[in-house]
């Protein structure tokens, strides 16, 4: 029979090894984020922001070289993505929420669920089929729906959640004063969930700006910056995360140095979305 | 009745206002929402439809079945290679990753004083934002390099000497395969399953607790009795949640697993997944067979994909009280 004696032994034993564990699994987590910032520091030079990246040989040839292109073209691709997909995520997000009683809701939930938990590099696949193809070519606006397709699914449950935290009373005293349905949700429920909605927008973006695999077959990849800027959108298209996948697996040590930098600028910009979109949910819960 | 209000019902455009304004405006977020599941549906539609030419050539189970991926002489396409491969990887992510998440998660919903509790979950949060190609990259160059220094070569060398029937088994070292593909997946997915983890403990009320106490147990025994029970339903649908994670995850493992396209795999030897092997043939595949079967090698991840999450998302409305949602 276990004695009391035994019983707290073994509660310190459990309460060591949780605490064991965690350190050990955090451990090499933070051993990672070292090595990016210490070696993409080290890469980073300010030719790497002014400079296109050019062939092998000029990077070989110890020719400043760069990513500018591929910055500028992160946020072209980046912020397609999100303008398409801002519109559907938060109107599915009002049907969610503000139509609870529509047939429809079961489905649409279940169906967002499995989009959101679908691979990312299916929905590059699709966008293939359904852009570049038809178009005949790769292009920046391919990437952008690629990225939309991951954006919607998050869009649509940020804004579904954060639509449902406010009160029904605050519709209710709308809808007293004689105001139609759309209206409430406009002029009262959306003002008053701004916050939740702008957090899930930064969460969805920061989401898609780090995926490469939607962007492999889409936009596809440039070394150089088009020659107009309608190349951006229309033309092969080069990214961060795809651009950093290039270099990472090229055989030039240069490559590979610009790699690191390219880690660094994609982490930061990553972060820096991620920490804005917490500190604007912060502000809300006090 | 105030002035306001008289003016705004005496106004021409009352009706279009109210009437039609509230039909527009559900019109409008219907045909969004209807759009996501056109979305799924196209989705499934597409994969098949451009699979669909290896699907004919070699059928389904044999596509399935085929254990030669021969783009460049044969063109025979079989994607047993990269379903076994995936799921090998996935499942040994799991579970390499599935008790450690847990005792974060334990940690930090049970034992962890706030601030502590705070600091780790906000590291777990940045550590989930790392963008897969970042670890990638650290894999590549320092991670790979580092385990066939330390680890498979000693192994290697051991075998060599001890058991060579051994040797096939455990490949060769150059540090880029399903072992180091497969480390690296599990620490890309404990932030997921940690916070699924805290989720469901955190859902777990006080009285539960409080009963346990009463009753004299231990908080370790609190735990394990009246916490983790009850949250079982939602551990469990997080597990298969970062399954699927582990499943779809594309760049981190293309750029580590080493790439071979067929059998034998090894454990520490190369070998390839289902995205993986999309991720490094789509760009360059010329054949239209190849290319389709890269299609229904994605309609093949869609599938499965399709089916854990369903799986989990059932697991949730079973055991939840609420009849909950997902993440």
């Amino acid at each position: 029979m276990k004695t009391l004696r035994r019983r707290q032994i073994q509660d310190k034993i459990m309460e060591g090894l949780l605490v064991v564990s965690t350190i050990t699994i955090l451990i090499p987590l933070l051993i990672i984020i070292a090595y990016v910032v210490y070696n993409g520091f080290g890469a980073l030079n300010w030719s790497f922001f002014t400079e296109e990246l050019g062939s092998p040989a000029r990077a070989m040839q110890g020719q400043p070289t760069g990513l500018v292109h591929t910055m500028i073209g992160t946020l072209v691709v980046d912020f397609i993505g999100l303008v398409l997909a801002v519109p559907v995520g938060v109107g599915a997000g009002i049907m969610l929420s503000e139509y609870p009683e529509h047939k429809l809701n079961p489905i649409l939930r279940i169906m967002n669920d499995t989009l959101n938990g679908m691979p990312a590099i299916l929905k590059g696949l699709l966008a293939f089929a359904l852009i570049v193809k038809p178009m005949g070519t790769f292009s920046g606006l391919a990437g952008g729906v690629a990225l939309a397709f991951v954006m919607i699914p998050i869009i649509a449950r940020t804004t579904e959640s954060s639509l449902m935290t406010i009160p029904w009373s605050i519709r209710e005293a709308g809808l007293a004063i004689g105001l139609p349905r759309w209206r409430v949700v406009l002029s009262t429920v959306m003002p008053a969930a701004k916050t939740g909605l702008v957090t899930g927008f930064l969460i969805a973006f920061a989401r898609a700006a780090g995926e490469a695999a939607p962007l492999m077959f889409t936009s596809f990849g440039n070394n150089y910056l088009p020659n107009h800027w309608t190349g951006m959108i229309f033309g092969p298209v080069d990214t961060l995360p795809q651009r950093l996948y290039s270099l990472a697996i090229s055989p030039y040590a240069q490559w590979h140095q610009m790699g690191w930098a390219a880690a660094i600028v994609l982490l930061s910009f990553v972060i820096i979305l991620f920490v804005t979109a917490r500190l604007l949910t912060r502000q809300k819960n006090y | 009745m105030n002035e306001s209000t008289k003016e705004i019902l005496e106004r021409p455009l009352h009706g279009v206002y109210r009437w039609w304004g509230d039909r527009v405006f559900l019109a409008v977020a219907v045909i969004l929402g209807i759009s996501i599941i056109a979305l799924g549906v196209t989705m499934a539609w597409v994969l098949f439809r451009e699979g669909s030419m290896a699907i004919n050539e070699f059928g389904v189970w044999g596509f399935m079945k085929g254990r030669v991926w021969d783009p460049g002489v044969n063109f025979v396409f079989g994607a047993l290679p990269f379903l076994f491969g995936t799921l090998v990887t996935s499942i040994g992510a799991l579970a390499i990753a599935f008790l450690p998440a847990i005792a974060i998660g334990i940690f930090i919903a049970e034992y962890a004083p706030r601030w502590l509790g705070g600091i780790i979950e906000n590291l777990i949060h940045l550590i989930a934002a790392i963008p897969s190609v970042v670890i990638g990259i650290w894999g590549i160059f320092v991670f790979a390099p580092w385990m066939r220094e330390k680890v498979y070569m000693p192994v290697f060398l051991w075998a060599s000497e001890n058991a060579p029937s051994l040797l096939p088994i455990i490949g060769t070292p150059i540090g880029y395969g399903m072992t180091t593909a497969t480390i690296i997946l599990a620490l890309m997915i404990i932030p997921y399953t940690t916070a699924l983890t805290r989720d469901a403990i955190r859902q777990v009320p006080k009285e539960q607790r409080e009963a346990a106490y009463a009753l004299g147990a231990t908080k370790w025994e609190v735990i394990r009795m009246a916490v983790l029970p009850y949250a079982r339903g939602g551990i469990l649908s997080g597990a298969i949640l970062s399954f699927g994670r582990a499943i779809g995850e594309t760049m981190a493992v293309a750029m580590l697993i080493g790439n071979k396209n067929t059998f034998p795999f090894s454990i520490f030897g190369p070998a390839a997944t289902m995205p993986s092997v999309i991720i490094n043939e789509f760009r360059e595949a010329v054949g239209n067979l190849h290319l389709s079967s890269l299609m229904a090698v994605g309609l093949a991840l869609f599938v499965i994909s399709l089916i854990v999450n369903l799986i989990a998302a059932y697991i949730i409305r079973k055991h939840s009280i609420t009849g909950g949602q997902a993440v």
